[in-house]
């Protein structure tokens, strides 16, 4: 089919009677690398529409020191304070799932007193890993105050953690075996004054937040998404679980002594952003009661050891090994190729962050600018982990 | 022509070849300026600390405590180290605009302040008859230096906060306006005087006869002047300081005692149209209003100061509680629940008016003063206070919940079912098929 000259002027006229008066084009907006409230050198890149976000695009790196490859190159007791430093916010946790992968592929059993106290302790990590989301959750949505009450109740846990391990923040909790030393003088007083002390702190923020009509306006039916797209992106914790999925590893395939510990899985049933607070606020409450049940079996098993029969050179046999644990923002993987020298021949890291990440242009795309900020802020990322 | 207070005092000091009219209008006044002007300044100066040393006690903090005794020194300390700092513009900005951008809303947030009326006697240091439009119109002017600085500085943050401002004007504005007419009906004048003269003629606070347009103003004022949770153009976790994000130096602290200035003057008309301005009622005013004319004058300077600090310190207050509204559901408040509000509140003060004038058969509970009307005695107050607080209130919340009751964000619990229903329809469906 040929064109004719009637085409083209009915193409012309049609060019004409499309185009507006005034050009407008979308703007395209660089949110980061340096931004208040990208949680790190997160760089969003946000085409928009007035203030309507049509698309969205992430740019990570800004942080990657190769921790994978450095790996290659330490031996297994050297690697550890490594783990600290991915995702820093969760240092304990991080350092139990690759002592827990070593041991694993090592085919130790970690006893039983040791399995209480690395309990306690990832639990109230979990506790400062939330009070921090919930922290900066709030600032991003303009409510500075709770930032500051939740640092108070973070405080209390990082002093225990500093009388523990020497450190705050990047802890280097465990060695491949147990620990190298018993709790210290004191220690089940500290953690039970702060499990009395935190549950009226708790409900401090649930009457600030949880009927409050701003609160809400900005939470509720924001950031929706679906239990199938959840399973499908690959989200695990409390995003996941914001969505009423019930996948949690402490219960679906448990490590340590989680098997004896009576807690409950919050749910959500919306998946939007409310629904990812309220999960989140239920966690910490029930790592409490973890904490409680685990310091009355500790009692049980005082003086026994805590460090299981390990060799002076760590060697793994020849294997590979996958292993996954409950971190506070989700599922914290480590894949382990050991090749039978004194270095592994491969580490890689599933970082929960890296793949929670994934939803946020499904969740963005038709939100306000505003919303990007609270969407980032409920998906609780740590650029360490996702950068490595 | 003897004039009582300084002025007079001036007078009779200054030698007599100056002209009265000189000393009366050209040298008291200028003197006025100037002591307003330091005494308005230095209160914004440590409103900046004010602000720290609230949000620190809202969060368990101490504050600035290092330079001076309890960190009393710190605003000297900022206003230094901002004057000192590089002043930078930005290479792509419009330099001219840029430059006079700040100076705009400084100077619009100054100007209002000849017309605040600061206590009784010799203290106004004039009375306009069109006060309160002037000051209206002033704080617009305000909002276009936001609006200038945003666009000038040819990025994309601050553009997005300049949108924001004047759309954020547009919509209080016209609430904050339609708010201060329900006064006016009682006071019949726009004069800052004549509208305090008004409330203490009829002893009553008009925030007994208007409490729906004391709310709306309030919240008008929060919104006007870009405080949290109405802080949007500046919203430091979304545009990383909005409209000010080019600016550095001097020219940022122009902005910051802009807004600071507002807000002396916002919390200054709410207390002028609402609060009884510098009256502080009872026995002893009236003693000292009738015989110790200066004292009363300085009293009640200090009263009027006392007030507008109660009302400041309500702005920091909400500051550090609440979260931030979103863009549109700034809209939302402004265009579907306060103006529809606000007019409803005229609407009824006019129906109180109609039935108070006429339905006491001979004894009308509201009299005509001349200059404003009265609601004398206590049955009469009582009708007005009682029709106002239960009646307007009431009628206000029906009408408002009957045209938001489809919005989205009415009802957020519903919000949550409906969202739940629709899954498990869908989830239903996708197992049919």
């Amino acid at each position: 089919m040929s064109i004719t000259e009637k085409d083209i002027l009915k193409i012309a006229e049609a060019r004409t009677r499309i185009e507006p008066m005034f050009d407008t084009q979308e703007m395209t907006l660089n949110m980061g690398p340096q931004h208040p409230s990208t949680h790190g050198v997160l760089r969003v890149v946000l085409k928009l529409d007035g203030e309507t976000v049509i698309d969205l695009d992430c740019d990570i790196g800004y942080l990657h020191r190769g921790v994978e490859k450095i790996a290659e190159n330490r031996t297994y007791p050297m690697i550890a304070p490594y783990h600290d430093r991915t995702d820093y916010i969760a240092a304990v946790s991080n350092g139990l799932c690759w002592v827990e992968t070593v041991e694993k592929v090592m085919g130790l059993e970690v006893p039983k007193r040791a399995q209480y106290i690395r309990i306690i302790l990832t639990e109230l990590n979990r506790i400062t890993s939330h009070l921090l989301w919930l922290g900066t959750h709030c600032i991003d949505l303009g409510a500075f105050t709770i930032f500051l009450y939740a640092f108070r109740e973070r405080e209390e846990i990082l002093k225990i953690f500093e009388n523990y391990f020497g450190a705050r923040l990047t802890t280097h909790a465990f060695r491949i075996g147990g620990f190298w030393w018993d709790t210290y003088p004191g220690f089940e007083e500290q953690v039970k004054f702060f499990c009395d002390y935190f549950p009226e702190k708790i409900k401090e923020y649930e009457i600030i937040l949880n009927e409050n009509r701003i609160w809400l306006q900005r939470t509720v039916g924001i950031g929706l998404i679906s239990p199938e797209d959840a399973v499908d992106i690959g989200l695990t914790g409390p995003p996941l679980r914001g969505s009423g999925v019930n996948y949690d590893i402490r219960k679906a395939m448990p490590y340590e002594a989680y098997e004896e510990m009576d807690f409950i899985v919050p749910l959500g049933k919306a998946g939007d952003t409310y629904d990812r607070f309220l999960v989140r606020m239920e966690e910490m409450k029930q790592s409490r009661n973890i904490v409680l049940q685990a310091l009355d079996k500790l009692k049980e098993t005082e003086g026994q050891p805590v460090i299981a029969k390990v060799p002076k050179v760590i060697k793994p046999p020849i294997g590979e090994v996958y292993h996954s644990i409950e971190g506070p923002k989700g599922e914290l993987g480590i894949f382990l190729v050991s090749d039978g020298t004194n270095k592994p021949s491969r580490m890689r890291i599933r970082p929960p962050s890296f793949i929670n990440l994934q939803a946020l242009r499904q969740m963005c795309i038709g939100h306000l600018v505003a919303d990007v900020v609270a969407i980032i802020g409920t998906l609780d990322i740590v650029l360490g982990e996702i950068d490595r | 022509m003897q004039i009582a207070g300084p002025a007079g005092w001036l007078r009779s000091v200054l030698p007599q070849s100056i002209s009265d009219s000189v000393v009366y209008d050209v040298i008291w006044p200028l003197i006025q300026i100037a002591v307003a002007l330091f005494i308005v300044m230095t209160l914004v100066a440590y409103l900046t600390l004010a602000e720290r040393k609230i949000s620190a006690w809202i969060q368990s903090r101490m504050g600035p405590m290092r330079v001076g005794p309890w960190g009393l020194l710190q605003p000297a300390a900022d206003g230094l180290k901002l004057l000192i700092k590089e002043d930078i513009i930005p290479l792509l900005a419009d330099k001219a605009v840029f430059t006079i951008a700040p100076i705009v809303s400084m100077v619009a947030a100054i100007t209002v302040l000849v017309i605040i009326p600061y206590g009784a006697g010799w203290a106004p240091i004039t009375d306009v008859n069109i006060a309160l439009l002037f000051i209206l119109a002033f704080s617009s002017v305000g909002t276009l230096g936001i609006i200038l600085g945003g666009w000038a500085s040819n990025s994309k943050y601050p553009l997005l906060g300049a949108l924001r401002s004047s759309a954020q004007m547009i919509s209080y504005e016209v609430a904050m306006g339609l708010a201060l007419i329900g006064p006016l009906m009682w006071s019949k004048t726009l004069s800052m005087v004549g509208i305090v003269n008004a409330q203490n003629g009829d002893h009553i606070w008009y925030v007994f006869y208007q409490p729906l347009g004391f709310l709306i103003y309030f919240v008008c004022a929060l919104a006007e002047t870009n405080r949290a949770p109405f802080d949007l153009p500046e919203a430091e976790s979304e545009l990383t300081g909005g409209f000010h994000t080019e600016y550095s130096g001097f020219r940022f602290s122009l902005y910051f005692i802009a807004e600071y200035a507002a807000m002396f003057t916002v919390s200054a008309i709410a207390v002028t149209v609402f609060l009884g301005g510098w009256d502080f009622g009872g026995l002893i005013g009236h003693f000292l209003a009738n015989t110790h004319q200066n004292v009363y004058t300085v009293i009640s300077i200090i009263v009027f100061f006392g007030k507008v600090l109660l009302l400041l310190w309500a702005f920091m207050w909400f500051r550090w509680t609440f979260p931030r509204y979103r863009y549109d559901q700034l809209m939302d408040v402004g265009w579907k629940w306060l103006i529809p509000a606000s007019l409803a509140n005229i609407v009824l003060t006019g129906v109180w008016f109609v039935i108070g004038i006429s339905i006491p058969d001979g004894k009308p509970f509201l009299k005509n003063y001349g200059t404003y009307i009265a609601a004398p005695g206590f049955p009469a107050k009582a009708y007005v206070i009682g029709s106002a607080f239960l009646v307007t209130i009431t009628l206000t919340a029906i009408l408002l919940s009957s045209i938001n009751k489809h919005s989205r964000d009415f009802n957020l619990r519903t919000q949550r079912q409906l969202q739940l229903q629709k899954r498990a329809e869908r989830l239903a469906e996708a197992g049919n098929m």
